[in-house]
C-alpha cells in the first residue's frame, strides 16, 4: 500500500533579507488510514510543510508525494482527492452555510451532497444561517466541512482548534475521529500537545524547520526514560542550587520553570522519598509537591531544551 | 446533486458573488443611487427653462436710484444694492454677475465683472445695452431673436453619457478590484486554490457578476434621464448597448489588473484612485475634454474612459450608428484584452 504522504528532504527558503529557512530537510511518511500530527511551537515550519503537501507552496528542494502522485505532474488529480482547512481562512460572512458548501462542492467532480457534509459537522440547524452569525467554533466546523465536501481520502487540517473553547475543540476532535473511522487519512498541525496525544497515531515534533523526533505519542514519552514528572517549590527566596535533585535515585533530568523545579523521573516511588530526605537535609521548607504523567510537552522540552511557550515568544520577538 | 448547470463552478461562483453583493446594502446603494442622485441634482441645477435674470449689483455712487429704476423698467434684471463692499462680496460669491457704478460727470460708467466666468460678459453686455438704449442709442441694424432649446443639446443631454461612463468605471474598478483584494486578505483565494477549482472560472465569474450588476444600473440612469429630463438616444439603443457592455468588460478587466497583486485594502484603494482620478478629470464626464490643450489630446483620447463617453455622446446626441464608433470600440477592446491578459499572468492568489 502506498503511503498517503511521503516527503523526501523537503526544504523551503523564503526570500528576504536575511532569507528565512522555514523548512530545513524534512522527511515524513504518513500511512494511509492514520492520523499524523505535526507538532511544534509557532514558526517551527509546520504550516510551510503542510502547505507544501497541499500543493500551495512549492518546495525549494525535495519532493512531496501525495497519494502516490507528484504535485509536479498530477496536481489536478491530487486536488480532487484531498480536503484542506487552512489556518485563519475567513469564509464569506454573507453566505449561508449551505451556500458555502454548495459552492465548494461545485469545484469537485465528485463528492458528498452539501447537506451530508453539514451533517458530518452537526450544523444542520445552522445550514441556512449566514456565516457571520456563527460562533468561532461553528465557523471552524464550516471550514472543516468545506474540506470534507469533496469526499477526500486525505484531510489536511492546519491548527484546526487554535483559539477555540474546550467544547468546540471536542466537537472538532469528534469530526476527525469520524472521518478516520470511514477510512480517511489525516495530517494535522497543532501546538496543543494534548490534542496530538489524543488524536494522532504518530507525531513529528518540529522545531526550527527540522524534525526533532517522530514516533507514536506513547513511544515518544517512553523514550524519555522518565514517564513521570515531579514538581516542587520551596519556601521563600531560598532557592536550592540548579543541580539540586539531579543525582537522586530515579531522577533522569532536572529543569526549572518559573520557580518550579521539575524532575523527570522513571519511578515516582523511588524518587519522591529521596527528594523529601534531601530537602530535609538542607533545611528547606517545601511549599508544594505534585506529580504527573509525562506528556508530549515534556518530550518537546527534552529535545528542544526549552518549553513550548518560550518557543512561541521567541517567534513573536 | 450533479444536476447540470446549477452545479457548474462558474454558476456557483457567480451566484456566490451575486448574493454577497445583494446582501451588502451599502454597495447596492452606492452603485445604484449615487449616479442617480448626481444626475437629478446636476440636471436640476443646469435645467433650461425660464431665462434666468441677469444679476446686477449697483454700487453706491451718483444716481443709483435712477439707475435701478431704468434697469427695472427694461426688465430681465435682478438688482442687488448695497455698499461697495457688499457689491464686491456679491460678485465674488456669484450672487451678482456684474457691478455697475455711475460716477461723477465726465467719468465713464464702470462695469466690474469676471470675464472668465460663464455669464460675466453676457451680464455686462446686457446692462450696457440697456443703458445705451436708455441714453438714446439707435441700432442701425434691425435684428430678430428666435430662441429655442433643442433636446439633445442641453447640459443634461451632455451629462447623461458622462454619468454612464462614470458608473461603468466606478462599478468595474471598485466592484472587481475591491472584492478580489478582500478575498485575498481573507485567504479565501488561497483556500479556493486548494480545491480543483479552475482559475479562469473564478476570474470569469467575478467579471460576469459585475456585468450583471452594472447593466441594470445603466438602464435605471437611462430611464430616469428620459422620464425626468426627456434625454433620449438619437442614434438608437443598439449602439448604446454595445458601448455599455464593452465598457463594463473593459473596466472589469482594469479592476482585475488593479487587484491582481495588492495585499491590503489601502494599497488597492490607492491604485484605484491613481487610475480613476486622471479619467475623472480628463475624460470629459462633466465638461468636454476638448477644453484641455491640444498637446494632451492624444493622451486623453487613449484613456480607457474617454472612448466610452465620447462614443456615447456621438450616439446619443449626434445620432451616430454602430459603424461610426468603431475606433472608440477598438480602443476599449484593446484596453480590455491587454489588461486581462496581463492580470491573469501576474495574478497573486495569496
Amino acid at each position: 500500500m502506498t503511503n498517503a504522504i511521503e516527503c523526501r528532504s523537503l526544504t523551503r527558503t523564503w526570500p528576504g533579507n536575511p532569507p528565512v529557512e522555514a523548512v530545513r530537510g524534512i522527511n515524513l511518511c504518513v500511512e494511509q488510514g492514520s492520523c499524523f500530527g505535526v507538532l511544534g511551537p509557532n514558526g517551527a515550519g509546520k504550516t510551510t510543510t503542510i502547505e507544501i503537501c497541499e500543493g500551495l507552496v512549492e518546495a525549494t528542494s525535495g519532493e512531496a508525494l501525495v497519494l502516490g502522485r507528484s504535485w509536479k505532474t498530477d496536481g489536478p488529480a491530487i486536488r480532487e482527492q484531498i480536503g484542506i482547512s487552512l489556518q485563519e481562512t475567513r469564509l464569506s460572512e454573507k453566505l449561508t452555510v449551505l451556500e458555502t458548501l454548495t459552492l465548494f462542492r461545485s469545484f469537485y467532480s465528485s463528492g458528498l451532497e452539501p447537506d451530508q457534509a453539514i451533517e458530518m459537522v452537526s450544523l444542520q440547524e445552522k445550514q441556512h444561517a449566514r456565516i457571520r452569525t456563527l460562533s468561532g467554533g461553528q465557523k471552524q466546523r464550516v471550514a472543516v466541512a468545506t474540506a470534507l465536501v469533496g469526499n477526500p481520502r486525505l484531510l489536511f487540517l492546519d491548527e484546526p482548534t487554535t483559539g477555540l473553547d474546550p467544547q468546540s475543540r471536542r466537537e472538532i476532535w469528534k469530526i476527525i475521529a469520524d472521518f478516520r473511522e470511514s477510512g480517511g487519512t489525516v495530517l494535522l498541525t497543532t501546538h496543543y500537545m494534548d490534542e496530538a496525544e489524543r488524536l494522532c497515531d504518530r507525531v513529528a515534533i518540529f522545531d526550527h524547520g527540522q524534525v526533532l523526533a517522530e514516533d507514536s505519542p506513547r513511544n515518544l514519552i517512553r523514550q524519555l526514560g522518565a514517564e513521570h514528572m515531579v514538581m516542587f517549590e520551596v519556601e521563600g527566596a531560598q532557592t536550592p542550587d540548579p543541580e539540586f535533585g539531579a543525582g537522586l535515585p530515579g531522577v533522569i533530568s532536572v529543569r526549572t520553570e518559573s520557580g518550579t523545579r521539575c524532575l523527570s523521573v522513571s519511578e515516582v516511588h523511588v524518587a519522591v522519598p529521596a527528594l523529601l530526605a534531601a530537602i530535609a537535609e538542607q533545611n528547606l521548607r517545601l511549599t508544594s509537591l505534585t506529580t504527573r504523567q509525562a506528556t508530549l510537552e515534556d518530550v518537546f522540552v527534552h529535545h528542544a531544551g526549552r518549553s513550548l511557550e518560550d518557543g512561541s515568544e521567541e517567534v513573536k520577538k | 446533486m450533479n444536476s447540470g448547470i446549477l452545479m457548474h463552478p462558474l454558476v456557483q461562483l457567480f451566484l456566490a458573488r451575486f448574493r454577497e453583493f445583494l446582501r451588502t446594502p451599502e454597495a447596492v446603494f452606492w452603485s445604484y443611487v449615487f449616479p442617480l442622485v448626481m444626475m437629478v441634482a446636476l440636471g436640476l441645477a443646469f435645467r433650461t427653462g425660464d431665462v434666468p435674470p441677469v444679476n446686477v449689483a449697483i454700487a453706491q455712487g451718483t444716481a443709483e436710484d435712477q439707475l435701478a429704476k431704468v434697469l427695472e423698467q427694461r426688465g430681465g434684471f435682478e438688482i442687488i444694492r448695497g455698499s461697495n463692499d457688499d457689491c464686491r462680496t456679491a460678485l465674488r460669491s456669484g450672487k451678482a454677475d456684474v457691478i455697475v457704478q455711475l460716477s461723477e460727470s465726465d467719468q465713464p460708467t464702470r462695469f466690474q465683472y469676471d470675464a472668465a466666468r460663464p455669464g460675466g460678459r453676457d451680464a455686462r453686455n446686457a446692462v450696457n445695452n440697456a443703458l445705451q438704449a436708455e441714453a438714446g442709442r439707435r441700432d442701425p441694424l434691425q435684428t430678430e431673436d428666435v430662441t429655442a432649446t433643442e433636446p439633445g443639446g442641453r447640459y443634461i443631454d451632455f451629462l447623461v453619457p458622462g454619468l454612464i461612463g462614470m458608473g461603468l468605471m466606478g462599478g468595474g474598478v471598485w466592484g472587481v478590484g475591491y472584492a478580489i483584494v478582500d478575498m485575498r486578505i481573507r485567504r479565501v483565494l488561497r483556500r479556493m486554490l486548494g480545491t480543483p477549482m479552475k482559475k479562469h472560472h473564478f476570474i470569469a465569474a467575478m467579471m460576469a457578476s459585475r456585468l450583471v450588476f452594472m447593466i441594470p444600473e445603466i438602464i435605471v440612469i437611462l430611464i430616469l434621464g428620459w422620464l425626468m429630463f426627456g434625454v433620449v438616444s438619437y442614434g438608437g439603443y443598439l449602439a448604446v448597448a454595445m458601448i455599455v457592455v464593452l465598457g463594463a468588460v473593459e473596466f472589469s478587466c482594469i479592476g482585475l489588473i488593479i487587484a491582481s497583486r495588492a495585499r491590503t485594502l489601502e494599497a488597492v484603494a490607492g491604485l484605484m484612485n491613481l487610475t480613476m482620478v486622471p479619467m475623472w478629470v480628463g475624460s470629459g464626464i462633466f465638461f468636454s475634454s476638448e477644453r484641455f490643450p491640444d498637446l494632451v489630446q492624444p493622451l486623453i483620447r487613449l484613456l480607457p474612459l474617454t472612448p466610452v463617453i465620447s462614443s456615447l455622446r456621438l450616439v446619443m446626441q449626434e445620432a451616430a450608428g454602430p459603424a461610426d464608433i468603431l475606433p472608440q470600440l477598438a480602443i476599449m477592446a484593446g484596453w480590455a484584452v491587454v489588461t486581462f491578459l496581463t492580470a491573469v499572468r501576474i495574478f497573486r492568489w495569496d
